[in-house]
C-alpha cells in the first residue's frame, strides 16, 4: 500500500467544491494489527468466528454508554451542510468521505439492526446488514477520518463524526480489526511510558545533551530535569519533542522559558508522553490507562502544577478529559489551571512582563499560525471562549515582527487538519495524508504569495510531523513548519547569556516590543 | 346525531397517531435523557456557562446559526420552510381551543402566508436534493418521499386556505370532539381528508424517522455542554464503576 504512486493534487487557485468520483479511496487501508499488537490492549488477535454478533451487541453498547452516538446516529437529516466540509473529500474527491456518508457506514448498520424502519422497511431508509464487505467499508473509511471535528462546527445539530469514528474503530477493535499503527503505539506507552518507546536511560541521554547545546550556544546553563521529586511543574510533553525537528526546538523554548521565570519543572520518565491514542480508538479504558500514568507521575513526583507542551489532540485529552479519567487533583496548587498549556504559561509570563525578548532573532521569518484542530475544536486556553485562538497568536507577535493570518474559513474554528490527525500519521496512509493536506496547502500557498509568508507554525506534534512530511509533495521545503515555543526560544534574552550577535535593536526596546503584544 | 364511518375512520387514526407520537416522542426523549455523555466534548469555542449554553441554543433552535455558517442556500430554505411551519402550526390552534386566544386569532393571516414560506422552503430543499449531486448521493427513498409528504400536506392546506376554502367550523367541532371523546362528523371534503390523513401519517412516523433530529438537538453534547471540564469533574455512572477497581 505504502508504495502505490499516487498524483498530489494541484492547489486550484479558487477552490470549488469538487465533484464526487466514487470509491477513488476505497484501497486506502492502514495496515491491520497483528495479535501482539492487540492483546495488551485487550482485543482479540484476529476477527473473531462470531464477528457480525459481537459487533452487533458491541453497537448496542456503545448506544448505552454514549449519548453523542445515540443522539448523532438518529438526528441527521442528511441536509448536505457538512458534504464539502472535510478536507479529505476535498482532497480525494471520494464521497464516502463526506462527513455524512462516513456517518452513514455506520448509521446504515445502526439503522437495520436497532431501529422500527430499518428493521421492517431496510430499503426506504438505506439500511443494510453488517457484512464482510461493509466492514471493509469501515475498514477503510473510518481510518479517513481524522477526528478533527470541522464537520461538527458546521451541522445544525452538532453531529461530530469524530464520535462515529471512534465507534466504528472500537467496535471493530473488539472484533479483532485493529489498526496497527495505534495500537503497536498505545501498547508502548502501557509499556514503557511513550509513543517512541524511548526508555529512561535514552531520554535522560537525549535531555543532557539538549543542556548542553543550549548552554554552548547561549552559555546559560538551562536545565532539563527529569524525574526530578519536588519539581514545582510536571512537564508532560509529546515524545516527539524529544528528538524531531522542529519538534524539539519547541522544547528548548519551554525549558527556556521555564528556567527565565524562575519556575522548577521535571519531565517524568514514567509519564514521559502526551498524546494519548486510546482517544483514536475510542476506548475509553485504554485512554483512561493512559491517562493515569499522568496521575502516577504527579503523585510520586509531588508536583504542585501539570503542564502539557505542544499536541493538539493531547491537549483535548488533557483539557478536556483528564480531570474526568484521572482526577480529581486535588493534590495539585489549585490557584493554577489542572492542566495548564505551556502557551498559556508563556502566555502569562508575557503579560506580567517576565519574559524579554528580541524579535529581531525571527526577522529572517514572516509567520503564520496553524490552528491545530484539537486545540482549536475540542479543548480552551485561558478563561475565555477562543482563547486558544488568541494566546499563540498573541505569543507569536510577541516574538515576531512578520506575521499574517490565512484565509478566515481555514482558521480558527473553521481551520482545516493537517491531513494526519486521530491516529493517521502513518506512512501506509501516505496518499491519503498528502491528499488531506490539500485545502491547508491552499491556504498556506495565498499567503505565501500574497503575504511573503515564509514560515508556519504550529503547537501540534502531529501537524509538525505532517508538514514536515507532505510540505515537499506541494513544493514547500520540511523546514516551514516551525514550532511556536522555537520562535520563543530564538527570540527571548536570557538573564546572563553571551551576545554572539551584535547589539541589535530589539534588545534595546524589549519592553516596548512586549506591550504590543499584550 | 349519526356518526359517519368516514368520520370514526378519521378519528380513530388521529387517536393512534397521537398514541404512536407521543409513546415513541417520549421513550425516544427517555432513553437520550437516560444515556450518560461520559465525556465533555462540546465543539469548542464553547459557553463557560449555563445561562451562555441556553444563549447558544435559542440561537441554534431560532436561527439556524451552524447551518449559516455551513450552506446559504440550505439555511434559507431550511429556515424559510420551518418558519413557515412555526407561523403555521400556531394558526392552526384556532382548532383545538374554544375561545380562540387573543393572539391566536391576530397571527390568523401570517400563518396563512407561512404556508408559502414552507412551501418556498421545501421546492428549494427537494431541488437541491435532486440537483447537487454530493446532496443526491447521501439521499435514501426516504428522505425525498419525506419532503413530497409535506409539499403534498402544505399544498393542500394551501388550495383549502387560498381556493377552495373547508368547513372550518365542522372541522373545529370534529378536533374539539377528539380531544373531549366526544366524536363528530368530519366534512366528506377530499382535499381536507387527505390533509388530514397525511397530517396523522407524518405523526406516526415522526418519532421513527430522521424527524427526531427536533428532539435531537437539544440532548446534542457537541451544543449542549457547558465548557468547563477543567473546573467542573464530571464522570458518567459506568465511568465510577472503573474507578473502584
Amino acid at each position: 500500500m505504502a508504495d502505490n504512486k499516487f498524483e498530489t493534487p494541484e492547489i486550484r487557485e479558487y477552490p470549488i467544491i469538487p465533484k464526487l468520483q466514487k470509491d477513488v479511496m476505497s484501497h486506502s487501508k492502514p495496515f491491520i494489527a497483528k495479535e501482539p499488537h492487540q492483546e495488551p490492549l485487550g482485543f482479540p488477535g484476529e476477527l473473531v468466528d462470531d464477528w457480525h454478533d459481537v459487533a452487533i451487541k458491541k453497537m448496542g453498547d456503545l448506544q448505552s454508554k454514549y449519548r453523542s452516538l445515540q443522539v448523532y446516529l438518529d438526528s441527521c437529516v442528511k441536509c448536505g451542510a457538512c458534504t464539502d466540509k472535510c478536507h479529505y473529500y476535498v482532497g480525494t474527491t471520494d464521497p464516502k468521505n463526506m462527513p455524512v456518508a462516513r456517518q452513514d457506514l455506520y448509521r446504515k448498520v445502526y439503522r437495520r439492526y436497532f431501529t422500527f424502519a430499518g428493521k421492517y422497511f431496510p430499503k426506504l431508509v438505506g439500511a443494510t446488514d453488517l457484512t464482510k464487505e461493509v466492514l471493509d467499508d469501515w475498514y477503510s473509511y473510518f481510518h479517513q477520518c481524522s477526528q478533527c471535528r470541522r464537520c461538527s462546527v458546521y451541522c445544525p445539530y452538532g453531529i461530530d463524526t469524530a464520535e462515529i469514528s471512534m465507534a466504528a474503530r472500537e467496535v471493530m477493535d473488539t472484533i479483532g480489526v485493529g489498526q496497527k499503527y495505534c495500537n503497536e503505539i498505545i501498547g508502548k506507552v502501557h509499556k514503557i511510558g511513550n509513543n517512541l518507546g524511548l526508555p529512561g536511560p535514552a531520554l535522560e541521554d537525549t535531555l543532557e545533551g539538549l543542556e548542553e547545546d543550549v548552554e554552548e550556544e547561549t552559555g546559560v546553563a538551562v536545565k532539563f530535569p527529569l524525574d526530578v521529586e519536588g519539581a514545582d511543574v510536571l512537564l508532560v510533553t509529546p515524545s516527539a519533542d524529544f528528538f524531531a525537528e522542529p519538534h524539539v526546538d519547541g522544547l528548548i523554548g519551554y525549558a527556556k522559558v521555564f528556567h527565565e521565570a524562575g519556575i522548577s519543572w521535571t519531565i517524568s520518565s514514567h509519564a514521559s508522553e502526551a498524546a494519548n491514542f486510546g482517544m483514536f480508538i475510542g476506548s475509553y479504558d485504554n485512554m483512561r490507562k493512559l491517562a493515569l500514568r499522568i496521575r502516577e507521575a504527579a503523585i510520586k513526583l509531588k508536583v504542585k502544577r501539570i503542564v502539557f507542551g505542544e499536541c493538539g489532540h493531547a491537549w483535548r485529552v488533557a483539557y478536556s478529559f483528564l480531570n474526568t479519567l484521572a482526577g480529581p487533583w486535588d493534590f495539585l496548587d489549585q490557584n493554577y489551571p489542572i492542566p495548564q498549556h505551556i502557551c498559556e504559561v508563556t502566555h502569562g509570563l508575557i503579560k506580567e512582563d517576565k519574559l524579554k525578548f528580541d524579535k529581531s532573532q525571527n526577522d529572517d521569518m514572516v509567520l503564520t499560525y496553524h490552528d491545530s484542530c484539537n486545540v482549536a475544536r475540542a479543548s480552551r486556553m485561558g478563561d475565555k471562549a477562543g482563547g486558544q485562538f488568541e494566546i499563540p497568536r498573541n505569543i507569536i507577535k510577541a516574538v515576531c515582527n512578520n506575521y499574517h493570518d490565512m484565509s478566515k474559513d481555514t482558521i480558527k474554528e473553521g481551520t482545516y487538519c493537517c491531513g494526519g490527525g486521530g491516529g493517521l500519521l502513518t506512512d501506509d496512509l501516505m496518499e491519503l495524508r498528502v491528499k488531506g493536506a490539500l485545502p491547508r496547502m491552499e491556504a498556506l500557498r495565498r499567503v505565501v504569495e500574497d503575504h511573503g509568508v515564509t514560515h508556519m507554525a504550529a503547537i501540534c506534534a502531529i501537524c509538525k510531523s505532517q508538514f514536515s512530511k507532505v510540505f515537499p509533495y506541494y513544493d514547500f521545503t520540511m523546514d516551514q513548519i516551525v514550532s511556536v515555543h522555537q520562535l520563543v526560544s530564538n527570540a527571548i534574552i536570557l538573564t546572563g547569556q553571551h551576545d554572539e550577535n551584535d547589539e541589535n535593536d530589539g534588545e534595546n526596546h524589549p519592553q516596548q516590543d512586549i506591550d504590543e503584544a499584550a | 346525531m349519526q356518526i359517519s364511518f368516514l368520520s370514526m375512520s378519521i378519528a380513530a387514526l388521529f387517536y393512534i397517531a397521537f398514541l404512536v407520537l407521543a409513546y415513541g416522542l417520549i421513550s425516544k426523549i427517555l432513553q437520550y435523557k437516560s444515556t450518560p455523555a461520559p465525556l465533555k466534548i462540546p465543539t469548542m469555542p464553547a459557553p463557560t456557562t449555563q445561562a451562555g449554553v441556553i444563549f447558544r441554543m435559542s440561537k441554534e433552535v431560532v436561527f439556524f446559526e451552524s447551518l449559516f455558517k455551513s450552506s446559504k442556500a440550505t439555511w434559507l430554505f431550511g429556515w424559510l420552510f420551518h418558519f413557515g411551519l412555526f407561523l403555521d402550526m400556531l394558526r392552526h390552534l384556532r382548532y383545538f381551543i374554544d375561545p380562540v386566544w387573543f393572539w391566536v386569532v391576530l397571527i390568523q393571516p401570517a400563518g396563512k402566508y407561512g404556508s408559502i414560506l414552507m412551501f418556498i422552503g421545501l421546492a428549494g430543499l427537494i431541488t437541491r436534493r435532486i440537483v447537487v449531486d454530493r446532496v443526491r448521493y447521501i439521499s435514501s427513498p426516504s428522505d425525498h418521499l419525506m419532503l413530497i409528504l409535506l409539499l403534498c400536506i402544505t399544498s393542500t392546506g394551501m388550495a383549502m386556505s387560498f381556493y377552495l376554502g373547508a368547513d372550518v367550523i365542522s372541522v373545529k367541532s370534529f378536533f374539539i370532539g377528539l380531544m373531549t371523546f366526544n366524536i363528530q362528523n368530519i366534512p366528506a371534503d377530499a382535499v381536507l381528508i387527505s390533509h388530514l390523513i397525511m397530517v396523522a401519517f407524518l405523526m406516526i412516523v415522526f418519532p421513527y424517522s430522521k424527524l427526531l433530529h427536533a428532539p435531537g438537538l437539544f440532548f446534542s453534547p457537541s451544543r449542549n455542554q457547558v465548557d468547563n471540564a477543567r473546573e467542573k469533574r464530571h464522570v458518567a455512572k459506568w465511568a465510577e464503576k472503573l474507578e473502584k477497581n
